[in-house]
């Protein structure tokens, strides 16, 4: 089987017989004379500590959330605007070498891993919040703003930026439109697909265009929603148009105590069953509440099997409805425990223990996995079942901590490196999870991105045909195959000649560039 | 197309589709005649015909209820008209996943009834009468709703299209959370048939509320019901929709709440109280909006986005130049009428003084409807922003410029 895994808080388990930062995904030569002529010329043209080339720093970036990966790039350029970045991505264009863009690198699926014959762009310098319009329901940011400082900055105006991935005090903008990025909470309120109205957009050859804007529906393809979760491979996004949110005017989040995953998945289930659409729903098994016990203390109820968190925003009097469906589905699926929160206080205490929950697992196991896969909701019990099986058929504990409201499992595998054999036996149960969401109906990842981890798991998903449609986009933005090359698909598409497209030097590189400096 | 090169394609196309005929006067495509109409019955069936038409180099154009046929530039040439009204059914709805998959020739309506049985909808608008889901995606439809709920991008979870060269392909898939590959449902959401024909799609749903009030009031004049959009946009009401009607002779403002009864009925009443606060002299409340409600204007037909904060702006500007004004307010995004009788010229710089005001404010301005005469006259996009980037599009999803050519911006 092809290895296939989340990822793990230390160095991680081997990877099948040639792991990939050893194949043509991500480069061999770091001293080629493409990428030679490339440091030179980015040297010549950005000022010098803007351009790192010493291994040691290097080295720094060499792998993202996903760690177990390493490449070590040949040039890191921490740009600190749209012509640092144009004028990068011109040069490798120019010599067709291959560049990688890089938030924060909280990547959970090895998206921003590098290239070791490319150049690592990274956006950490790019945090000017350009523009707050409460009146437009608009902030303008600049791609390294750390997704939390965009609702910071909102805060004072009544509104905040809805999609909130537990990454959110770290994660970048541009991250987040680069994986599509969810959270809790876009059960309800959606990904940032539905919260990006523009972008300011490097394209592969260099060129600077703008997708979208302050209004909705340019005219043309949507090569705004295109763009948006392409993981990095069509370009580089060096503004971002956000919408933001009105903060609601109720908010009541509920701690609910279950006998067993099998209840509280029944209760999701009514829940939504009755028309009622919380902003969030929660699922956290045994094994996930006794971590998060041990690290956080988070006081959930003793002895329960499941807990389900459940926040319910909106107009004040609709909330109060939807909190009395709740409770009563909730206690009619057998929750001994109901617990309210009405203030932030309280609020955040229900949260700490979920929000927790990956770094809680460090807790009780050396190392672990992280999983992302999607179910429909109403396969929920029988997946659950299904894992619970594999856990004890192979002896790998796993733990269960998911947005239960939209079926995005989050199982975390739990193994001991220093333990001959516990790796493989992981990884193996980890890859089996995932083939329980394809035979559901579901998908590879909800969240994550597909990266270089679940690149070989496409063809499972989907079939030549469609990769190969898929990478007609692809072919469209980046004929030559050098933005962030690798990543996503398994095998690339020859895009043959293109009409209209230059090959070779990009005749406006030197010009423009001279310039802009 | 030469008489003889069509006819040589007659008995591939028969081949390929048992439903086959020559086109009538009827079946134009925005005055260009074709020759042919195909209705296939199935994605494989609609495969068959495009990699016929492929063979014999027809230029395709897909058709719905034919409702917005007469939308964007007239094609160059037509020579088979792809029907998919046969594909009409409602392939499957999994009530407790919110999620539903209907073939592209489905009506809304249809849809709509269908879901309403288990208590559910697509939170859509049908904003005209028998607007098919195929239509709706590949102009890019919305109404009303789209203010809370988006539109077919961001409703659409799945998509099956057929390429030009016949070959079938599927993005996204039934889950809701999904980040698996590019999407390419975003990518036809709009593209007025110029990349492929949608055969299926997958959407999200929405539980139908348990009740609902339309608020209506009329404005004395811009000022004052740009004023009530922004009591409601930036209220905690959370209104459905935000809709506006003005013109030179005066309109006004409808807001949609949806919601439990208790719940509909405390949000009236807020909502009553900021409107009368912003400036309007009576409010009436209906539980039900009025048939009027999300339709598109006859004649010439604009759409006008800007920022939010430009309402106020282009009702002004709209109303000087005689151009007459509805949609969401509350999203930006408007409806412009102008009467199909305007001289052309008059219509022109309408268009160029209303559009220079729109993509100052972020926005743009399309005309997306308009007799010949007039559509030859006027710029119908607009500026495009990263053009070259849709050409490469194009190019690679359609080399041979065969699916609507010229229908689409700069051409495509
Ligand atoms: C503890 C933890 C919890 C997490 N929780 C969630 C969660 O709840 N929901 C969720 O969706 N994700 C979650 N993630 C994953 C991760 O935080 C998100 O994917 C996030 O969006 C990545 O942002 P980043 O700035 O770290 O991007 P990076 O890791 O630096 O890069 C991610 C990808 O984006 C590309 N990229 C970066 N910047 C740009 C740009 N400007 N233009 C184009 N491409 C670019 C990179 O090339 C790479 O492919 C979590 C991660 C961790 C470690």
């Amino acid at each position: 089987m092809t290895s296939t895994h989340g990822t793990t808080k230390t160095a991680g388990p081997a990877v099948g017989p040639t792991p990939p930062e050893q194949t043509t995904a991500t480069g061999q030569d770091g001293n080629g004379p493409q990428i030679q002529a490339v440091r030179r010329r980015i040297r010549e043209l950005l000022p010098p500590d803007a351009v790192i080339t010493d291994h040691a720093r290097l080295r720094t970036y060499e792998c993202d959330g996903l760690a177990h990966y390493r490449v070590t790039p040949a040039v890191v350029v921490l740009a600190d605007s749209v012509d640092h970045v144009a004028t990068v991505v011109r040069i490798c264009a120019a010599q067709r070498v291959p560049f990688v863009a890089r938030g924060s690198g909280t990547g959970l699926s090895g998206g921003a891993l590098p290239r070791a014959d490319g150049v690592l762009i990274v956006t950490s310098r790019m945090r000017a919040i350009r523009e707050v319009l409460p009146q437009d329901q608009r902030a303008v940011v600049e791609p390294g703003v750390i997704n939390l400082d965009v609702t910071k900055a909102a805060a004072p105006h009544g509104y905040y930026y809805a999609p909130d991935p537990s990454s959110q005090q770290i994660c970048s903008i541009g991250g987040n439109v680069a994986e599509n990025s969810g959270g809790a909470h876009c059960l309800k309120y959606g990904f940032t697909a539905n919260h990006v109205t523009g972008v300011e957009f490097v394209a592969p050859d260099g060129s600077v265009v703008e997708l979208g804007g302050l209004a909705p529906d340019a005219p043309g393809y949507d090569l705004l929603g295109t763009v948006v979760g392409s993981e990095g491979t069509l370009g580089i996004a060096t503004a971002v148009t956000v919408r933001l949110t009105r903060k609601p005017e109720g908010v009541v989040t509920v701690l609910a105590g279950f006998p067993s995953t099998d209840d509280a998945g029944a209760a999701t289930s009514a829940i939504i069953g009755a028309g009622v659409v919380p902003a969030a729903i929660e699922m956290m098994d045994a094994l996930a509440i006794e971590a998060a016990e041990a690290a956080v203390h988070c006081n959930y109820p003793d002895g329960a099997g499941a807990v389900l968190v459940i926040e319910l925003d909106g107009a004040a009097v609709e909330v109060q409805r939807e909190f009395d469906e709740v409770e009563r589905h909730c206690r009619e699926h057998g929750a001994f425990e109901f617990r309210v929160a009405r203030d932030d206080v309280e609020r955040a205490l229900i949260w700490k223990g979920r929000k927790s929950a990956f770094a809680a697992v460090g807790r009780i196991s050396p190392d672990y996995i992280v999983q992302d896969g999607v179910i429909p909701r109403t396969s929920l019990p029988q997946v659950l079942r299904a894992i619970a099986e594999l856990s004890s058929s192979s002896g790998v504990r796993v733990a269960n901590v998911f947005h239960a409201g939209d079926g995005n499992l989050h199982p975390l595998v739990l193994f001991d490196e220093s333990k001959p054999g516990q790796g493989e036996a992981a990884e193996e149960v980890s890859g089996k999870i995932l083939d329980l969401c394809i035979d559901a109906g579901g998908s590879i990842t909800g969240e994550h991105g597909v990266g270089i981890d679940k690149s070989a798991y496409m063809p499972r998903m989907f079939s030549d045909d469609d990769l190969d449609t898929m990478q007609m986009v692809r072919c469209a933005f980046d004929p030559d195959n050098i933005a962030n090359p690798g990543k996503i698909f398994p095998t690339p598409r020859l895009c043959g000649e293109v009409p209209g497209r230059r090959k070779g030097e990009h005749p406006l590189a030197v010009a423009e560039v001279a310039e802009i400096f | 197309m030469a008489v003889e090169a069509l006819i040589r394609a007659g008995p591939a196309l028969t081949a390929a589709c048992d439903d086959v005929s020559e086109a009538t006067g009827a079946d134009a495509v925005d005055g260009v005649q074709p020759g042919y109409v195909g209705r296939p019955g199935s994605t494989a069936e609609t495969a068959s015909l495009l990699r016929a038409a492929a063979e014999h180099g027809l230029a395709v154009v897909a058709r719905g209820a034919g409702t917005k046929l007469t939308w964007g530039t007239p094609p160059e040439r037509v020579d088979l008209v792809l029907d998919l009204t046969r594909m009409d059914a409602v392939v499957d709805h999994a009530a407790g996943d919110l999620v539903a998959v209907a073939q592209a020739g489905c009506p809304i309506a249809t849809l709509q009834e269908s879901l309403a049985s288990a208590g559910q909808r697509l939170a859509m608008d049908e904003t005209r009468p028998g607007t098919t889901l195929g239509g709706g995606i590949a102009t890019n439809s919305s109404g009303p709703r789209r203010m809370l709920n988006g539109t077919f991008r961001d409703l659409m979870i799945g998509t099956t299209v057929v390429r030009a060269d016949g070959v079938i392909a599927k993005s996204g898939g039934r889950v809701v959370k999904n980040v698996a590959g590019y999407d390419l449902g975003k990518l036809m959401t709009g593209s007025f048939g110029t990349l492929g024909v949608v055969t299926e799609a997958v959407f999200r749903l929405h539980p139908l509320p348990a009740a609902s009030n339309v608020l209506l009031a009329g404005a004395r004049d811009a000022a004052t019901l740009a004023e009530m959009v922004r009591a409601m946009v930036h209220s905690d009401v959370v209104p459905t929709a935000v809709e506006v009607d003005w013109s030179p002779a005066g309109g006004g403002i409808g807001v949609l709440l949806e919601g439990s009864a208790e719940g509909v009925a405390a949000r009236t009443a807020t909502a009553g109280d900021l409107l009368g606060r912003a400036g309007a002299a009576e409010t009436h409340v209906a539980d039900l909006p009025p048939p009027s409600w999300g339709r598109y204007p006859e004649g010439v037909l604009l759409k006008v986005t800007c920022a939010l904060s430009a309402v106020q702006t282009v009702l002004t500007e709209a109303s000087r130049l005689g151009v007459t004004v509805c949609g969401s307010a509350g999203a930006g995004v408007l409806y412009g009428g102008l009467p199909a009788q305007r001289p052309p010229d008059d219509v022109r710089a309408a268009v160029t003084a209303l559009r220079a005001v729109c993509v100052g404010t972020g926005g743009s301005l399309v005309v997306l409807d308009a007799p010949a005469a007039i559509k030859s006259t006027v710029d119908i996009w607009g500026p495009v922003s990263a053009l070259e980037l849709m050409r490469s599009v194009k190019q690679q999803f359609d080399p041979q410029r065969r699916l609507s050519p010229g229908r689409f911006v700069g051409g495509i």
